[in-house]
């Protein structure tokens, strides 16, 4: 310890005898670090609301009813044609029944189900809205608002009205904010709605809706499960969709053909629905490690260039380290000691200047018409980053400087002296 | 009775560049304790090599070394740093002091290396050296700003600090003028004759080297006389 003691203090008073460098080095790092913090915050932070934008609308598992033909088709069941070769043309779907049977149990059952976060029924509604004589067609979704609202973020994007009066008003809805500027519907105003059957209905609207994407937004309402049942005139217990959120997003594939086998009903899951924004998120944080990575390599650079000179210019007290009792490993210590205390003093600024850039960032107003809910740049804070900068930061400055201490290391003292 | 501090078995010594050269000549001598000892030659007969040899720093070299009765040859670096930090003070042509330390750390340097003393009272040991030189008043000034002859000083204070068993010097008053050169011999005399303490001396100065108790001349890598 008292050795260490030794080496460190020469350590010190050779960077300090050559401060501006030492601090130039010091600077080189912090920079970097804090540039690869504040990339990555600000990038992650992109890609959260971004992804949020389609993900957290999204359900991990959707159950619902296709219309489609039966696999099962009678011919197929009659025991003297077993053994035939049946070709059937034409085959239409049937019924077009869009309900979940049976749907009750299904939902008890899910509930039960300890992966699963919660659930939330809709009913789609095909509609048109009138708008005098001219009548425009739009989906209608059932929903069970506080459900909706805890699991898929709903109440983020009503950005006007409140959304629990959808639950609390009976005969009101939501509607997207690009439909109603289409009809000039204002928030109190009774609209008229036509479902495909027929059946016409009044609505009083409650609150306008954005979801960011403005095609949604056109014909895109919400109106409450049991107003979804009266415009349709079904039952209570007529449901079209379960949307299932769960605890771990990737276990969805493998669940989604659980159920389907299970509930015996169409099963989708998010990574089928979405694959490609997995990608998308993975490129751009790639592309942001690259990035920050190639800063930190630059800094060691720095770091490298600067320890080389300081041997140049330090060869005689290396020599005479060496020529009174100091080991090569002793000179290399201490060399490394000097590369070590750049990166810490540089990575712990750098964090702490990261962190600001960061705060900094989070504080500039950006307005988009498309993300109502979002008031300034988006920031993520993940420690993940603050370790992984600090870890390369350090790793970086030792391996800068383990070249140039191992040279140290073996200068030969007698060649110094000699050159006297 | 005088025992054997070092003592050199068959030296030889060859440079490699671009034709082999044979600098050291079957080199073989030895020093006893308390011995004043010079060695001379004139400039490129290899006395700085042989030097460089002795003090263990120069390890490309044929025959034996004996430090202390101790073989040199088959010792590992770290070994060798270890014999220099102990047993061998040096004193070269120039001080090679750090200029970031004060003079009295300069001077505790290689005890702290040796750690054989905690640092108060090594702090106190190099007071006592400095005031041998009597420099201790500037014992907490920056090296840069003393004289050159006060630097040669210093660097002989910090030779002194683990009580090697040998002090070699490489021409130690070469690069000071006349009155700080006699200053610094008349210290080289005083350590002999007051402290016993055994010195190899490398000169080319005849002055200096006719003041010594003995005298070792070397010519084209031969010991002529000894």
């Amino acid at each position: 310890m008292k050795r260490f003691k030794l080496l460190y203090d020469i350590a010190l008073a050779l960077s300090l005898a050559r401060w501006r460098q030492t601090m130039v080095a010091a600077v080189g790092v912090m920079f970097s670090i804090t540039m690869f913090i504040a990339l990555l915050g600000f990038m992650n932070g992109l890609n959260d609301m971004l992804d949020g934008l389609i993900l957290n609308r999204t359900p991990h598992i959707k159950l619902f009813n296709e219309i489609k033909p039966s696999v099962h088709q009678p011919v197929q069941l009659a025991s003297e044609f077993k053994d035939h070769f049946n070709v059937i043309r034409s085959v239409k779907p049937n019924g077009g029944r869009l309900e979940i049977y049976n749907v009750n149990a299904i939902t008890q059952t899910i509930s039960k189900d300890e992966r699963v976060l919660g659930i939330a029924p809709k009913i789609t509604v095909q509609a048109f809205y009138s708008i005098g004589a001219i009548e425009v067609t739009g989906v209608i979704d059932g929903i069970d608002v506080e459900a909706e609202s805890n699991l898929f973020h709903f109440s983020d994007y009503v950005t006007t009205g409140n959304f629990m009066d959808l639950k609390n008003i009976p005969n009101s809805i939501i509607m997207g904010k690009a439909a109603a500027d289409k009809m000039l519907a204002e928030i109190g105003d009774v609209i008229q709605v036509t479902t495909v059957n027929g059946e016409q209905q009044q609505l009083k609207v409650v609150g306008f809706f954005q979801s960011g994407l403005r095609d949604v937004d056109k014909v895109q309402s919400y109106t409450s499960l049991g107003t979804a049942q009266k415009l349709l005139g079904v039952s209570r217990n007529y449901i079209t969709d379960l949307q299932i959120k769960l605890k771990d997003l990737s276990l969805a594939p493998a669940m989604a053909k659980e159920y389907r086998n299970l509930f015996d009903v169409d099963a989708e899951d998010i990574q089928t629905a979405n694959a490609q924004f997995e990608t998308g998120s993975s490129v751009r944080s790639l592309i942001s490690y690259a990035v920050g990575i190639t800063l930190l390599i630059v800094a060691g650079f720095g770091i490298y260039n600067i320890l080389n000179m300081m041997i140049y210019e330090k060869m005689d007290s290396i020599a005479i380290l060496k020529a009174t009792g100091f080991s090569g490993s002793d000179v290399k210590r201490i060399f490394i000691m000097i590369a070590l205390s750049i990166g810490i003093l540089g990575a712990f600024f750098g964090l702490l200047f990261g962190y600001l850039a960061s705060v900094f960032i989070d504080q500039i107003p950006f307005n988009s018409a498309a993300i109502p809910n979002m008031k300034t740049y988006p920031v993520n804070y993940s420690l993940k980053f603050y370790i992984i900068g600090a870890a390369f930061g350090i790793i970086t400055t030792y391996l800068a400087g383990w070249f140039p201490a191992r040279k140290a290391g073996k200068i030969d003292p007698v060649i110094i002296i000699r050159g006297k | 009775m005088s025992t054997k501090v070092l003592e050199a078995i068959h030296i030889n010594k060859y440079f490699h560049t671009e034709q082999t050269q044979h600098v050291l000549k079957d080199i073989t001598f030895s020093i006893n304790t308390g011995d004043f000892t010079a060695v001379i030659g004139k400039s490129g007969c290899g006395k700085s090599t042989l030097l460089y040899i002795l003090s263990t720093m120069d390890t490309d070299y044929e025959g034996d070394l004996l430090i202390d009765g101790q073989a040199m040859r088959m010792k590992s670096e770290l070994e060798l740093a270890r014999v220099r930090n102990e047993k061998i003070g040096f004193v070269f042509q120039f001080h090679y002091l750090l200029n970031e330390f004060s003079v009295l750390r300069n001077v505790m340097v290689p005890g702290l290396k040796l750690g054989k003393y905690p640092e108060k009272e090594l702090e106190h040991r190099a007071m006592e050296k400095l005031k041998i030189f009597g420099i201790e008043n500037q014992a907490l000034k920056k090296p840069n700003q003393l004289s050159g002859g006060e630097k040669q000083r210093v660097a002989i204070a910090r030779a002194l600090i683990n009580d090697p068993i040998l002090i070699m010097g490489d021409e130690p008053t070469g690069n000071l003028d006349k009155k700080n050169g006699e200053i610094v011999f008349d210290l080289f005399k005083k350590l002999a004759s007051e402290y016993h303490q055994t010195l190899l001396i490398v000169t080319h100065d005849q002055e200096f080297a006719k003041a010594t108790d003995r005298i070792i001349e070397m010519e084209d890598g031969r010991i002529l006389t000894s």
